[in-house]
């Protein structure tokens, strides 16, 4: 197999070569939509820039080849322009509500020391990710496959907080709010709330580190939730403000954004905020993504060449990834790599039969613990969320 | 009503983020190969009447790259939902009028839906 440099590789993802392949020399296609440029925020390496006002930006393929995806190259995601450096030395986290039987601010320091500490491996995967890959399309961000990542998340439990608030009986959502906001006043400020009982999971954090390191300002310094299981709609960045109350939250990226038809997905329910037509995103399907052979790879005939990727699912854990190189007629496990925990992508490598030239068409699917597996065909919904199909990648034997 | 005084401030930085930013892209074609830099605020929406004030407006709260890139999902029908929910729910200080020329050169421009 041709080893392709970090830059091909880079490039292929955002499909540059796939353009000049075509002949095209100028105005590079971009599948997914758009004149995407590699472009870097500073502070991160270059990534596939979708949008940069508020920024939206995606991890090209070859970041996600490291069982960590790096702090540099994590995807960006935000919903409103204004995000202000946010001074660690004087932030603080409020912690109050209708449900909260004591209120109080947390510093940092008190943040970090006053709770057991907790590390925790897991995909945050943005609930767009592949939206750029929908057919027929739909409007939004057009994410190819990279707005999601794998990384150690540490800092405390959320419970631990919220207990020491004191949680009311009656407490049914935990409303959370971040620093960033938006340029008119009339624009919704991004709010999103949780079911109390998945605020009070015990994989629930307030993280202030990401793979060791602080958290880097674009991923939500100086502490975000992690929502392991979930899609990252509901990891708050910037954290400032948590609310414990007895009513559903009823702000527009709540009642009117991060929907999905009522009873579409086998998912947890937000029982809440669920009404007969469309309920909130929570869980991320069973999936999985290959990360080699790159579609622009050309396999030697007679010589060894690896399958490889990740799979990842809500949090019951990936059981088996099955591989199918003759039309979805016989599938083989491929080799999974230990387990980091249930909430984290888990890797996978099959070693590829090159004896025959010709095109190769490599099928993959995950398999969850709790039985689901990667359908063939696309549940379309509007926004353009859980894109889960079976993987496909095909490659030339030569 | 302060912040409403503040929105002739945003659009001139944001016109001149787009001025820089054209620049640095005729400088990186001119340069060869794939644009590769540090980001920069994509403006260079298509010429036609009712360019301008689809720039204006849209960049009082996000860059114009959306627009491109959503083309492939858009038709007259969808970009109408657009920039009725940019009003309705984001708080678009857009006129009706204005809705109309925006709305006639992004169906024009940037419709890209396959029927």
């Amino acid at each position: 197999m041709t080893a392709l440099t970090r830059r091909e590789a880079l490039l292929a993802a955002a499909g540059f070569i796939a353009a000049g392949a075509r002949g095209q020399e100028n105005g590079p296609a971009v599948s997914s939509g758009g004149d995407a440029v590699l472009a870097a925020l500073p502070g991160k390496d270059p990534l596939i820039q979708r949008a940069f006002r508020p920024p939206n930006f995606e991890t090209p393929l070859a970041d996600l080849v490291p069982l960590y995806t790096g702090n540099a190259v994590f995807f960006v995601r935000y919903h409103l322009p204004v995000i202000p450096r946010v001074d660690a030395a004087s932030w603080r986290l409020q912690v109050e509500g209708p449900s909260a039987q004591r209120s109080f601010a947390l510093s940092l320091p008190e943040l970090k020391g006053n709770f057991p500490r907790v590390s925790l491996a897991a995909v945050n995967q943005c609930s767009g990710n592949r939206r750029g890959l929908f057919s027929p399309r739909v409007p939004g961000v057009q994410w190819g496959n990279g707005a999601m990542g794998n990384a150690l998340w540490t800092g405390v439990r959320l419970r631990d907080v919220l207990h020491k608030a004191g949680v009311a009986a009656d407490a049914l959502e935990v409303v959370f709010n971040g620093a960033d906001s938006a340029v008119l006043p009339a624009t919704p400020d991004f709010v999103k709330s949780l079911p109390i009982d998945r605020a009070l999971d015990e994989s629930t954090l307030i993280a202030f580190e990401m793979n060791g390191q602080p958290l880097p300002h674009w991923n939500g310094a100086p502490a975000r939730l992690v929502v392991p299981g979930w899609t990252g709609t509901y990891w708050m960045k910037h954290l400032t403000n948590i609310r414990i109350q007895p009513a559903p939250f009823a702000g527009f990226w709540m009642k009117s954004a991060y929907r999905i038809p009522t009873g579409a997905f086998p998912t947890v329910r937000f029982v809440s905020q669920e009404t007969p037509e469309t309920t909130p995103i929570t869980e991320m399907l069973v999936n999985s993504l290959i990360t080699s052979p790159t579609p622009a790879a050309r396999l030697r005939r007679g010589e060894p060449a690896q399958l490889a990727g990740k799979a990842w699912d809500g949090g019951p854990g990936i059981a088996a990834v099955e591989v199918s190189v003759d039309g979805r007629h016989s599938w083989r496990e491929a080799t999974l790599a230990r387990e980091l925990g249930r909430f984290a992508w888990r890797e996978f490598q099959l070693a590829l039969d090159t004896s025959r030239a010709g095109p190769l068409e490599i099928a993959v699917r995950a398999r969850s613990r709790n039985g689901a597996t990667q359908p063939e065909t696309l549940t379309f919904n509007a926004a353009g969320y859980h894109d889960n199909r079976v993987q496909t990648v095909r490659v030339e034997v030569s | 009503m302060q912040p409403r005084a503040r929105l002739p401030a945003v659009a001139v930085a944001a016109l001149a983020a787009a001025l820089a930013a054209a620049t640095f892209s005729a400088a990186s074609r001119a340069a060869g190969g794939p644009p590769r830099a540090a980001a920069a605020e994509v403006t260079s929406l298509r010429d036609g009447e009712g360019r301008d004030l689809t720039v204006g407006q849209c960049m009082i709260c996000h860059s114009v790259e959306y627009i491109p890139a959503n083309a492939p999902a858009m038709d007259r029908a969808a970009w109408q939902k657009t920039i009725q929910k940019m009003k309705d729910r984001f708080g678009a200080p857009i006129t009706d009028g204005d809705a109309k020329q925006i709305l006639d050169y992004l169906s024009a421009n940037y419709s890209g839906k396959s029927s």
